[in-house]
């Protein structure tokens, strides 16, 4: 099978041989409503309750949603306005901590007997893809279309990102557990483990407790950037191609993230709901690089305070790995469900911007085969009917093209426009 | 604390940029440099160095005049300057020389709008302009050093190989021939060239296509003589044509499916020239030719992506 392109990175997994560490309490956290794709959720508490750790602050009545709960036992101190990476405002819960970190009352085991019960009880959980979307995972396990193939994505492609491997090394029974559950539940026969072969040890001792299921098989992939992306991952391992404006679901697939299969074994057997969130704390700006455990809602600044960042040199704080994550405008930004690493980069070398000199390195590490440079000629220029010829819609933002390129074009960059412009015109003709 | 930076993702870049890949091409052109100032003294050095400094000159007054953006410090006119005088025999006069730079530069490049936008090579197409408007001067072939003991400009002129059919492959081979600057030494344009093969600059496919093509046709015209051949492959601009000018960037098929065509096209035209047309040499032409075939080409050589679905009744 011919493997599909894209570019072999710097690894940096230099955490990945240190554990999760638990974060001390910070003074306060703060919750936002919006961590998931979906509908924003509405706060369900007031200022001045006590909360406990696991309890429901926000929720939504629409089903494509996720619960919030609180990550810590305190008092509320406020709801107030908090403005998300993507620009939009959302509501957020402010909570000062107690210290005591009380267990919900209400929690109980969840019990269910048919699919549909799993569904409403994984609806309660407040669990989401934790790679990186975001989608709620009782709409990713409600497919549309029956599935033969569940694929676990441990690829972790991203340089500098261990927090998958660090759960595949500490926590290997929980996710084979739960990836037999949701086999059981869902009736797939067949589950593979996608891990990128930079990761030894999470291989090893998956595979090792994995040995004697013959309905589960570990898939080590070369380590080539973004091996961790859907279709990428799907073809790859299954042979299998999403085509243009499907899902996963439509050729028999579901593709989960494999901390969020730990998760949602780690609810069904003690009824906690997502309030936690491991992390990776690294870059050049970090004097104590770690893997850390921490109550989603914490502000940065603590992360940062504890892994010792040398904040004279910080220049840009981004959440997420270094090709695909966001830049952070500050450092109260607290956690969220999604975020899966903090970098704290120095300052980065400036680099000059030339024309574009057809050297055709983008159209080579495509990974979806197209081509970026033709694409940014055709967003110029404002041209729709060429950028759908071009299939801008298949372009995943994985910014491998971006990245090779000499001239310094802001390929994967103008892609994101050109979809947004493509939208609005499709909007304005109807 | 200082105020965080914000810029769109990715936050890590390849370090390949423009300026050292035009770096690394000139580096590829050094033996040929050295060859030629072996071959034909130091005039030669005195020429490469008049060429790059005049397109420099031109291309950085260019951009003060059209009141664009600096763009001397990518690297690329240095390079046009040096292909250029590869391009040209020693004894030219230096302000014609410097008509050609003006030719590459200015006409040819920045009129078109610049770096990335030229729809021929500068080099060449300054070349052809040269020669055909110069045609006395710009045949005027010396014997190189090695080849004559008591040795002067003016004395020993000879043809090139190509004219005169008579040279040595071994000759050809160094290039103890008459011809261009850079052209004459076959054995230091391989070795560039495989070093911007070996170094991820040029795709090996252009030059292949277009040597193996030239092969194929002189074989099968001379009805398999090898040495027809050789001498075919080593002699002329072929060397040069095939490893630094038909795999120029801007100019040339943008996947190696074009490539590929454009590499065979090169080939066939070059045979076509040099056996039927009056021109000895045709590598220039044909790939001039190819060049202005290029834009035709990208459009039938498109990607195909991956996962794109093809609308029904369009053959995608
Ligand atoms: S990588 Fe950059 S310079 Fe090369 S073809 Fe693509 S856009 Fe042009
Ligand atoms: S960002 Fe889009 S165009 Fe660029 S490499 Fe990724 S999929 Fe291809």
């Amino acid at each position: 099978m011919r493997r599909l392109h894209g570019v072999r990175l710097p690894h940096y997994k230099q955490t990945s041989d240190m554990p999760f560490e638990t974060l001390p309490l910070p003074e306060k956290v703060v919750i936002p409503m919006s961590m998931h794709m979906g509908k924003p959720c509405t706060p369900t508490v007031k200022p001045k309750q006590t909360v406990a750790v696991g309890e429901c602050i926000g929720t939504s009545d629409a089903p494509f949603s996720a619960d919030i709960h609180a990550s810590v036992s305190g008092t509320v101190q406020a709801v107030t306005d908090l403005r998300l990476m993507n620009g939009t405002v959302c509501k957020a819960v402010e909570i000062e901590p107690d210290g005591l970190q009380t267990p919900f009352a209400g929690l109980t085991v969840p019990a269910y007997g048919s699919r549909e019960e799993f569904l409403t009880a994984l609806r309660r959980s407040g669990g989401v893809g934790m790679g990186g979307a975001g989608l709620p995972t009782h709409i990713k396990l409600n497919p549309p279309k029956k599935i033969d193939f569940l694929l676990i994505n441990a690829a972790e492609c991203e340089p500098y990102i261990t927090a998958d491997d660090r759960t595949m090394q500490e926590k290997p029974l929980t996710i084979l557990k739960g990836i037999r559950r949701i086999m059981q539940v869902l009736d797939i026969p067949e589950c593979a483990i996608g891990v990128e072969e930079n990761k030894p040890d999470a291989m090893k001792i998956i595979s090792e407790a994995a040995e004697k299921d013959p309905a589960i098989t570990l898939v080590p992939l070369p380590p080539v950037y973004p091996q961790g992306a859907e279709k990428v991952l799907i073809y790859h391992i299954t042979g299998r191609t999403v085509e243009e404006g499907k899902l996963p679901a439509d050729c028999g697939v579901i593709v989960m993230n494999v901390s969020s299969i730990a998760f949602v074994e780690e609810y069904f057997s003690t009824g906690m709901p997502l309030v936690n969130r491991g992390l990776t704390v690294d870059g050049d700006c970090i004097g104590k690089r770690c893997s850390l455990n921490v109550p989603i809602g914490t502000p940065i600044r603590n992360v940062l305070d504890y892994a010792q960042c040398d904040y004279e040199k910080l220049d840009r704080l981004i959440s997420g790995g270094p090709m695909m994550g966001q830049c952070l405008p500050g450092t109260d930004y607290p956690v969220t469900k999604t975020m899966n690493a903090v970098l704290a980069l120095s300052e980065a070398e400036k680099r000059r911007t030339t024309a574009c000199i057809r050297c055709g390195r983008c159209i080579q590490a495509c990974p979806h085969r197209l081509m970026p440079t033709e694409l940014e000629k055709a967003y110029q220029k404002r041209d729709v009917a060429r950028l759908e010829e071009l299939k801008l819609q298949l372009c995943m933002l994985c910014r491998c093209c971006s990245y090779v390129c000499p001239a310094n074009r802001p390929l994967a960059e103008t892609n994101g426009l050109a979809k947004a412009f493509v939208r609005q015109q499709k909007e304005a003709a109807k | 604390m200082k105020l965080l930076r914000v810029t769109p993702s990715p936050h890590i870049r390849d370090n390949m940029t423009t300026q050292k890949i035009m770096l690394c091409v000139i580096a590829a052109l050094v033996p040929s440099a050295v060859a030629a100032v072996i071959h034909f003294g130091w005039l030669a050095l005195l020429m490469m160095v008049f060429c790059v400094v005049c397109s420099v000159a031109f291309e950085g007054l260019c951009r003060i005049i059209m009141k664009r953006e600096q763009t001397i410090r990518d690297g690329s006119a240095a390079l046009t300057g040096l292909l250029l005088a590869m391009n040209l025999p020693v004894t030219l006069p230096l302000w014609e020389a410097a008509l050609g730079c003006f030719i590459a530069i200015v006409v040819v490049k920045q009129l078109f709008g610049g770096l990335g936008q030229n729809f021929a090579n500068p080099a060449i197409a300054a070349r052809i302009i040269l020669m055909l408007s110069l045609t006395g001067d710009m045949t005027n072939w010396i014997q190189p050093r090695t080849a004559v003991s008591d040795f002067s400009y003016d004395a020993v002129s000879s043809a090139t190989p190509l004219v005169s059919g008579t040279a040595n492959i071994m000759d050809l081979f160094w290039g103890s021939t008459g011809g261009c600057l850079g052209e004459t030494c076959a054995a230091a344009l391989l070795f560039g060239g495989i070093f911007l093969i070996g170094m991820g600059i040029i795709s090996p496919v252009t030059p292949f296509a277009y040597i193996g093509t030239m092969a194929v046709c002189t074989l099968i015209y001379s009805g398999g003589d090898v040495h027809f051949m050789l001498y075919h492959l080593l002699a002329g601009g072929l060397m040069l044509g095939a490893f630094f000018m038909a795999t120029d960037y801007v100019t040339t098929p943008i996947t190696w499916q074009g490539k590929l065509i454009f590499g065979v096209g090169c080939g066939i035209l070059t045979f076509l020239i040099r056996a039927f047309g009056n021109y000895p040499e045709g590598v220039s032409f044909s790939i001039l030719l190819m060049n202005i075939l290029t834009p035709y080409i990208d459009k039938f050589t498109m990607t195909k992506p991956f996962g794109g679905i093809r609308k029904a009744g369009s053959k995608a």
